[in-house]
């Protein structure tokens, strides 16, 4: 098919025309809306907790080869083995061959947003390894074939009954309308996959640099399964997702339940500091993490945008995000859907192709008073279109924008060209002029004054 | 006071009575007015549209329009963020910052400069209305302007204030981004111009036009009641001069 900005444009255009589906997903955040304000009166102050988790981010990203080098000393002293992938094929090459060195043959995943970007699960098949997603949504987009919607609620667009058909076709399972027995299909099936899976592939909420351990936060118990289960426990993290010490993680975790799923707190937050210790009866005998840079330290080196290495994923931007609400999170076509995913994914998939997400905002700013850690996302995607139109100016853009400038900067000018739109205004309507028809399709525009402003004044005795 | 007024480009040709209003309002409350006719647009589409270098150019202009003006006030929270908030940012490190950030300092939004600045919050108006505010979001998130305007129209004799469901979420204009994207910028009406029609509300009154030119827009395209009026204007009913 055509670029990204073309399938982006179609997707939109038919997602933003649904509406039952733009009901379902405003419906579906309506809880989130009110759990998470409830969650956030808890914090004696909310927007201080803002500026802590702001700047526990804001200490370890500014200081990453430093922070990221005491982690790994820590890391590989408990047992661990780190690896570093400079892009998504080294990081793709280093998972394959730690599973070909475990003589592997059943992978079992869970949730890792990461694992989306480096595109491991193809990767995987094609290699001819069987993977499975052990958290449900994941698992249900699996079966679906379709990308996650959300980073965080990977199939909340996806209905009950489309999820009871979908496993009665998959599983074999009698359909049912309950949430709890379509859980308890997904966790019958899933259980003895982890026990037959020889490999465990988990992500990392956070890196604790003053312990060597990473944090995972999860809502299933699956990502304990994961990692604990299978002989090999191979986790995959970007570089920034790593902390100085369990202080700032204990400013982070409730920060990321509270304002990414309205929570108090996720249902589980693990540390895992290690492999399997003489003596010790379980756990994995082998725990690797691969550490993967694909274009962060691109991010990192510019001063403006930098912060957006401060992002935890915990989606809140999404939730509050009207476009998101609108096109839902497939149209993106990206792995970070939303305004984070807007910012960044210029970045690292590049901003000819991309830029057009920074263009698909009215520039709210609804994200960025959203997001705990304080990215200035909005104002990102000013930066972005600047950057743009540096890198490849568009030749109607630069054309319409000189020509506006042109009136603009000469009053007398100005007010004759707003004098004759004025008059000719009813037959402009009529001709298919670019932004005007597109204006007119979906609203009107009031009737234009026989006077302006400025000419009003004139005659009123200011003159 | 000696109050230079800016008037948003689109207000001057689409929407005088907006800036008619202004000048009413701020008049009655002792202040002389000045309109300065040099002035045009503030750049705010060319900035949005990510070319800054021609926005500058606008800005350097606006800059040198309300040089010596006392006080800078504009009936536009999304036209007055640019002046307050991304003049300083396009201009910094230039031989322009200092300037900028001294304009940044005395121009104002015309709600928050009644309420603020001037510290009043009943001009005198009356309307036997109810109406319900609409936060643009320039004015609520780059200029944390909220309550302000919500003052001045409980001030308003006869009036019933109500709030929306959507009360902060944006209506879809974002400048080219409504006719750029249109589709999205009309989902984004849709669920505004949806929730302002089943509140009841005679008007929606925003401190921006430019919103008002999409909600409105919107809501006569599909036959709501509901009218657009800008907050000067209603500040302006029942005024004696």
């Amino acid at each position: 098919m055509s670029n990204a900005k073309d399938i982006f444009l179609k997707e939109a255009t038919t997602a933003s025309a649904d509406g039952p589906q733009r009901i379902f997903i405003n419906k579906a955040l309506g809880g989130y809306y009110a759990n998470r304000d409830i969650q956030k009166a808890r914090y004696r102050d909310w927007e201080k907790a803002r500026d802590a988790a702001s700047l526990a981010k804001w200490t370890a990203v500014n200081d990453l080869a430093n922070t990221l080098e005491t982690f790994v000393k820590k890391f590989e002293g408990n047992g661990g083995k780190v690896h570093w992938a400079r892009d998504a094929a080294e990081a793709r090459n280093i998972i394959l061959k730690l599973i070909a060195d475990a003589k592997a043959k059943a992978v079992v995943k869970s949730k890792c947003m990461t694992t989306e970007e480096i595109h491991l699960n193809d990767a995987l098949e094609k290699a001819g390894y069987s993977v499975v997603e052990s958290d449900l949504g994941e698992f249900i987009q699996q079966l679906r074939g379709e990308a996650p919607y959300h980073f965080v609620f990977p199939c909340m667009h996806v209905k009950r009954e489309e999820i009871s058909a979908l496993f009665t076709k998959h599983l074999g399972t009698a359909p049912t309308n309950s949430p709890e027995e379509l859980t308890m299909i997904a966790r019958r099936h899933l259980r003895q996959l982890y026990v037959d899976a020889d490999v465990g592939i988990t992500g990392a909420n956070f890196l604790i640099a003053e312990t060597g351990q990473i944090s995972i936060t999860e809502n299933e118990g699956n990502a304990r399964l994961t990692a604990a289960l299978p002989r090999v426990h191979i986790a995959l993290s970007g570089i920034e997702k790593v902390v100085k010490n369990l202080d700032d993680l204990s400013v982070l975790l409730p920060m990321l339940a509270t304002a990414g799923a309205g929570q108090p707190m996720t249902c589980y937050n693990t540390l895992y500091s290690g492999p399997q210790q003489p003596g010790e009866c379980d756990g994995p005998k082998e725990f690797h993490l691969v550490l993967l840079d694909n274009a962060r330290t691109q991010l990192l080196a510019d001063p403006e945008q930098r912060d957006a290495l401060h992002c935890i994923r915990c989606g809140a931007c999404l939730n509050v995000c009207p476009i998101f609400k609108n096109i839902g999170g497939l149209a993106y076509g990206t792995t970070y859907q939303g305004p984070i995913g807007s910012v960044i994914t210029p970045h690292l998939r590049g901003l000819e192709q991309w830029n057009h997400l920074s263009g698909a905002s009215s520039l709210c700013g609804a994200c960025t008073d959203a997001c705990p850690v304080r990215i200035d996302l909005h104002h990102h995607l000013l930066h972005n279109r600047r950057n743009a139109n540096q890198a490849s100016p568009n030749l109607f853009d630069r054309l319409f924008h000189r020509g506006f400038n042109f009136v603009i900067s000469r009053p007398r000018l100005f007010a004759f060209g707003g004098r004759v739109f004025r008059f000719t205004l009813p037959v402009l309507k009529k001709i298919p002029l670019p932004y005007l028809s597109a204006w007119l399709k979906t609203r009107d525009l009031p009737p234009a004054p026989a006077q302006s402003f400025r000419e009003q004044w004139k005659e009123s005795n200011h003159g | 006071m000696r109050i230079s007024l800016f008037i948003p480009c689109f207000v001057d040709q689409l929407a005088p009575q907006v800036g008619l209003a202004s000048v009413k309002v701020l008049k009655k409350l002792g202040h002389e007015i000045e309109f300065r006719s040099e002035q045009t647009c503030c750049g705010q589409p060319s900035f949005n549209s990510g070319q800054w270098d021609v926005a500058r150019e606008g800005a350097i202009r606006t800059l040198k329009v309300f040089r010596d003006a006392e006080v800078v006030v504009g009936p536009s929270g999304s036209c007055v963020a640019m002046i307050k908030k991304f003049y300083p940012e396009l201009l910094k490190n230039t031989s322009h910052a200092a300037e900028a950030d001294a304009l940044a300092q005395r121009t104002f939004e015309f709600s928050e400069f009644i309420v603020r600045k001037l510290g009043i919050t009943d001009v005198g108006a009356s309307l036997k209305k109810k109406v319900t505010y609409h936060d643009g979001c320039h004015a609520m998130r780059e200029l944390r302007i909220k309550e302000e305007p919500r003052q001045l129209l409980r001030a308003v004799r006869g009036l019933e204030l109500i709030e929306t469901e959507e009360s902060e979420s944006c209506c879809g204009f974002g400048g080219l981004f409504a006719v750029k994207f249109p589709m999205i910028s009309t989902a984004m009406v849709q669920v505004k111009g949806g929730a302002l029609a089943r509140t009841g509300a005679d008007y929606v009154v925003s401190s921006d036009p430019s919103c008002l030119l999409q909600i409105g827009g919107w809501l006569t395209r599909e036959g709501k009641p509901i009218r657009p009026m800008h907050i000067a204007e209603v500040l302006a009913e029942g005024l004696t001069q």
